[in-house]
Order: structure tokens, then C-alpha cells, then sequence
């Protein structure tokens, strides 16, 4: 095994268990935690494609800014571990299946391929971040605008529900 | 092939040297930290008409080392009802991050005349392309530390201070990252490295270094972007006046109330090497970084720094003669006749080549330290100049002055680089 493949199960192990600690965790905070090395070990699997803008970008936006503000959130609420109520009738006979069927879903894809995911076509082309740049502005400039457009919406969005309810 | 796949193929040789460079790094940067403390500690009782300390050693010397050891030997309290992991991590965190902000910090131009088994020794832990990038990522992950520690304590005051410190560094950020856009721009590039050899070279007709904050090299002066990513960094580094997460009037010590011993000393050495971390990035980012502010032909200019040490070590020389103790009387004079002899030394290089040699590779290293220091003088400067601003004065600068002004610096700056580019 190539040390790059080591470190890429070490970040897979690392991002899985994170994953599954989410879901396992009792209390929110502790459950935040574990985004975070999910979000982190991420990061680190984007440096290992050598795509080190992407992985920067990660831990700043998702890794900082969104994670504090979920460990904020949790904070002002001071939120305590959660109590088990029964389980609704829905998670509990559908939840299995359901997720048994996307697990196969995703397999008879990878299978279907011959069992290995072709990596993108350029791999190399997010190395570098006048190239990101340059494709955001150029190739993809009218999703990359519609998309800021769509969180400017979202923001004013945001105030205006806050003043409304300032307002009664 | 990438950093990430070059970096794992490196050989024994190449570890070797970069765990000895970062023992080194650590170990320097944890000593400057204590006598940091020791020198906030001096500057602000001068300021105040006081005489700071000056019981343990000569000068309170061994002040530092007095504390160090007064905080490994104290009774470490973990108080009721903590979140244990949480309680743990977040000193931890802070502290590892704050110290692995320093490895991307560059401190000299050129590498070291010998090499280690074939590997180039650098004057810096690593290079990577998006150096400023990690930088901003590790200080955006530092939030948590206090975050944390403020929640796991299960006490009231530490939970409000932890809150006040989420809010405010989450605001500062943002300032923070788009008032070094305008140094991007001008720069073309992420890397520490390149954002400082850019800034060689002469501006305004020679009369001027062209450093960032003077430069009209392809770009605008950036003083406003400097003013915003300095207030802004205070801010960030939770200090005076902005150290309301600590506020001791009315949240008692902030996060770290309930931490005691070392646990507290983590977060005190977290504090002191962000705000190293902090002076090296103005110096870098805006001030040239190791770039001198003299001509390049003014080669009288490479012996000032022989012109401080000489004068330096022959008063401590003589101020230890003055003392009883057998710690003054002997380190003391010892440390100023090694001072002023390395300031002769380097001075001898007008005559002697080597010498010279030696001299002459200082240079980068030294300006880049002068205003480190400049800059950790300021930050002292401030605390005791400064009263502390109130919270919703706090949110107004950031949001409604600095974030506006520094937006409005990229856009400036945006356009000059624009049409000086153009054809």
C-alpha cells in the first residue's frame, strides 16, 4: 500500500466514525463535535487529491463559520442531551429498508462501473486556485452568480422573518 | 502528484529535520512567550508608574520561570458537573492550534549555507501554496477552544463568556479575511513567501520601501486594509480592548474561570502565541516582512544590528554588576559580554569575509524581528492605553465600520490592480 492510500483510509476511518458518533451522541454538543472532524477529515481527503484551495475553503467555511454557529446555537439554548421519545412508526418500520435500499442503490452503481469510480476527467484542474478562479468565473459563472443570488435571497429572508416577529 | 503525495514520499533525512525544526520552533516560541508575560508585565507598569516585577531575579527575571513552575505544582481542580471530554479538549485545542499557526510563518529569506543529508535547511517549517489560507482555517478552528471551555465549565459566567468570545471572533473573522483581500490582489498569490519577496524593491520614487502599506507596485497602499486586519486581529486574539470574553469586571476570568494549573497556563500561552502569530502576519503581510526599509545599496545599514547588541550588552554588563546576588553578579554580566561580544563579531565583518557572510544572512531575519516585536509592543501598548469597549460597541465596529470599510478597501484596490495591469 502507497502512503497516500494509508492516509486515505486513515481520513475514511477518521471521517466515518465521526459520521457514526453524529448520529450516536446523546448530547448536541458532543454530537457538533463529531461534524467537525467529519468536516475536517474531509478537508484532508480534498488535500490528499491535491485540490488545497478546496480543503482551505472546507475547514474556514464549514469546518469554522457553520460549526460555530451550530455550537453557538446549541449554547444560547442550552441544550441538554436528548430524551428518547418512542420511536415514530415510520423510522422504525421504514428506517431499515430505506437505508438498506440507498446502501444498494450506491453499490450496484460503484459495480456497475467496474468497481472503480473514475476520477474527474481534470485531475489537476482544482489544484491550483487562479485555475478554480478562472473556471468559476468563466465556465461556471452564471450558477457560481445564481448561487450567491440565491444566499442573498436567503439572508434578506432571514431579516425580514427576525423583524417580523420584533414587530408583534 | 501533489503537496500532499511529494510530502508523503519524502525520506528519513527530511523528518528527521522538520521534528528538530519544530523542538526548535516550539522551544523558542514557548521561552519568548514567558518573557512576553514578563514584558507586557514591565512596559505597563512603566506606563503606570510602577516598578513591575523585580522580586524573583534581577529585573523579575525569573519571574516567568517562577510562574511556570507555580502552575505546574498547583492543585488542579476539575470543578462538579463538567463535561469531562469537552472540559479537556478545549485547552488542548487551543493551544495546539494556536502553536501550529507558527509552522507556516516564515522567518528568513534564504536557506542555511549547510545542508542535512542532502535536505535544504529553510528558515521555516513549511511553504505550502495556500499558506495565508491554513493560517485563516487554524484561526477559524480556534474558536472553538474558548467556545468549549466556556460551555464544558457548567458554570455561568465562563458559558457567557465562551458565548461572547463565539460572537465576537465569528464577526471579526470576517473583517480579518477580507482586509488582507487588497494584499492578495496585490500579491497574486497565497504564499507567505511570495507575499513578501513582492514587496522588494523601492515605491514613490525610491523614496519609500515597497511594502504593502506604502506600494503603489501594481496596487494601492493598503494603510486602510493594515488598519482593519490590526483592529480586527486584536479583536481576534480576544485582547484588550476587546478581551470582553475576559472581562474581569463582570464575568469574573470569562471562558477559563473554573480552569486551574496548567490548564489555565494553556490557555494564557494560546492567548500570547496567537498574538506572536498576529504581528508576524502584519509584519508579513503589510510591513515587507524580512525586506529592510533601507536602500539595498546602503550597505552601512547591515550593522545596525551590531549597533544595538554592543550598546545592549555592555549595559546589561554593568547593570549586573551592580546587583549582590550571585545570579546578578555572574549570569548577568556573563549575558552582556556574550551580547555585546556576538554585536562585535558581526560588527568585524567589515574586515573579516566570513563574518561578513554571517552578518549578511542576518539581515532578513533581523528586520522580520525588529517588527515582530514593533508590532507585540503595540499589542502591550494598547492594554494599557485603552479602556474596554462595551458589547454593542463591539458588534458596531465590526459589523457597521470595519466590514463595510474593508470591503470597500478590496474594491479600491481591485480596481488599481486592474488598470495597472492593463496594457
Amino acid at each position: 500500500m502507497s502512503p497516500a492510500l494509508i492516509v486515505f483510509f486513515l481520513l475514511a476511518t477518521l471521517s466515518v466514525i465521526g459520521a457514526l458518533s453524529l448520529i450516536l451522541q446523546k448530547h448536541p454538543i458532543h454530537s457538533a463535535l463529531s461534524l467537525i472532524v467529519v468536516m475536517v477529515s474531509l478537508a484532508g481527503l480534498y488535500l490528499l487529491m491535491g485540490a488545497e484551495f478546496v480543503a482551505a475553503v472546507q475547514i474556514i467555511v464549514y469546518g469554522g463559520a457553520i460549526m460555530v454557529l451550530f455550537v453557538f446555537v446549541i449554547m444560547l439554548l442550552n441544550a441538554s442531551a436528548e430524551e428518547h421519545t418512542s420511536f415514530s412508526k415510520l423510522a422504525k418500520f421504514g428506517g431499515l429498508p430505506l437505508a438498506l435500499a440507498l446502501t444498494g442503490l450506491l453499490a450496484a452503481a460503484m459495480i456497475r462501473n467496474g468497481g472503480a469510480v473514475p476520477n474527474s476527467a481534470t485531475p489537476d484542474a482544482l489544484a491550483k486556485t487562479t485555475d478554480i478562479s478562472m473556471m468559476l468565473f468563466s465556465t461556471f459563472v452564471y450558477p457560481f452568480e445564481l448561487t450567491s443570488f440565491l444566499i442573498l435571497v436567503a439572508i434578506m429572508g432571514a431579516l425580514v422573518l427576525a423583524q417580523r416577529e420584533k414587530k408583534t | 502528484v501533489n503537496a500532499v503525495t511529494t510530502f508523503l514520499a519524502q525520506d528519513g533525512g527530511f523528518w528527521v529535520l522538520t521534528f528538530v525544526k519544530i523542538a526548535l520552533l516550539l522551544f523558542i516560541v514557548l521561552t519568548v512567550n514567558a518573557y512576553l508575560t514578563w514584558f507586557e508585565r514591565k512596559v505597563v507598569a512603566l506606563m503606570q508608574s510602577r516598578v513591575g516585577p523585580h522580586r524573583v531575579g534581577p529585573h523579575g527575571l525569573l519571574q516567568p520561570a517562577a510562574d511556570g513552575l507555580k502552575f505546574l505544582f498547583k492543585e488542579d481542580v476539575m470543578p462538579a458537573g463538567v463535561d469531562k471530554f469537552v472540559y479537556l479538549l478545549a485547552p488542548f485545542l487551543a493551544l495546539t492550534l494556536a502553536l501550529a499557526s507558527l509552522a507556516v510563518i516564515p522567518f528568513g529569506p534564504d536557506p542555511l549555507p549547510f545542508k542535512f543529508f542532502g535536505h535544504q535547511i529553510d528558515l521555516w517549517i513549511t511553504n505550502p501554496d495556500i499558506g495565508l489560507l491554513v493560517l485563516f482555517s487554524v484561526t477559524a478552528l480556534g474558536v472553538y477552544g474558548v467556545a468549549l471551555a466556556g460551555w464544558a465549565s457548567n458554570s455561568k459566567y465562563p458559558l457567557l463568556g465562551g458565548l461572547r468570545s463565539s460572537a465576537q471572533m465569528i464577526s471579526y473573522e470576517l473583517s480579518m479575511t477580507m482586509s488582507v483581500v487588497g494584499v492578495l490582489l496585490m500579491a497574486n498569490s497565497f504564499s507567505l513567501n511570495d507575499i513578501i519577496q513582492k514587496q522588494s524593491g523601492r515605491t514613490i520614487w525610491g523614496v519609500l520601501p515597497a511594502w504593502n502599506i506604502f506600494s503603489f507596485h501594481g496596487g494601492f497602499p493598503q494603510v486602510v486594509g493594515f488598519l482593519c486586519f490590526f483592529i480586527s486581529a486584536i479583536a481576534e486574539t480576544n485582547r484588550v480592548p476587546f478581551d470582553l470574553p475576559e472581562a474581569e469586571s463582570e464575568l469574573v476570568a470569562g471562558f477559563h474561570t473554573e480552569y486551574s494549573s496548567f490548564k489555565f497556563a494553556m490557555f494564557f500561552i494560546a492567548e500570547y502565541t496567537s498574538m506572536i502569530t498576529v504581528s508576524s502576519l502584519c509584519a508579513i503581510l503589510f510591513f515587507g516582512g524580512w525586506n529592510t526599509p533601507f536602500p539595498t545599496t546602503w550597505t552601512v545599514t547591515h550593522y545596525i544590528p551590531s549597533l544595538i547588541l554592543i550598546p545592549f550588552g555592555l549595559w546589561v554588563l554593568f547593570d549586573g554588576l551592580k546587583y549582590e546576588t550571585i545570579f546578578g553578579k555572574l549570569i548577568l554580566p556573563g549575558l552582556g559580554t556574550a551580547i555585546a561580544g556576538v554585536g562585535a563579531l558581526l560588527l568585524a565583518g567589515i574586515w573579516i569575509a566570513p563574518l561578513h557572510d554571517v552578518n549578511e544572512y542576518i539581515q532578513g531575519p533581523f528586520w522580520l524581528l525588529s517588527k515582530i516585536f514593533f508590532f507585540l509592543f503595540f499589542y502591550v501598548w494598547a492594554r494599557g492605553t485603552l479602556p474596554r469597549f462595551r458589547y454593542d460597541q463591539l458588534m458596531n465596529i465590526g459589523w457597521k465600520l470595519l466590514l463595510p470599510v474593508s470591503i470597500a478597501n478590496v474594491i479600491v484596490t481591485a480596481a488599481f490592480v486592474l488598470f495597472r495591469s492593463a496594457p
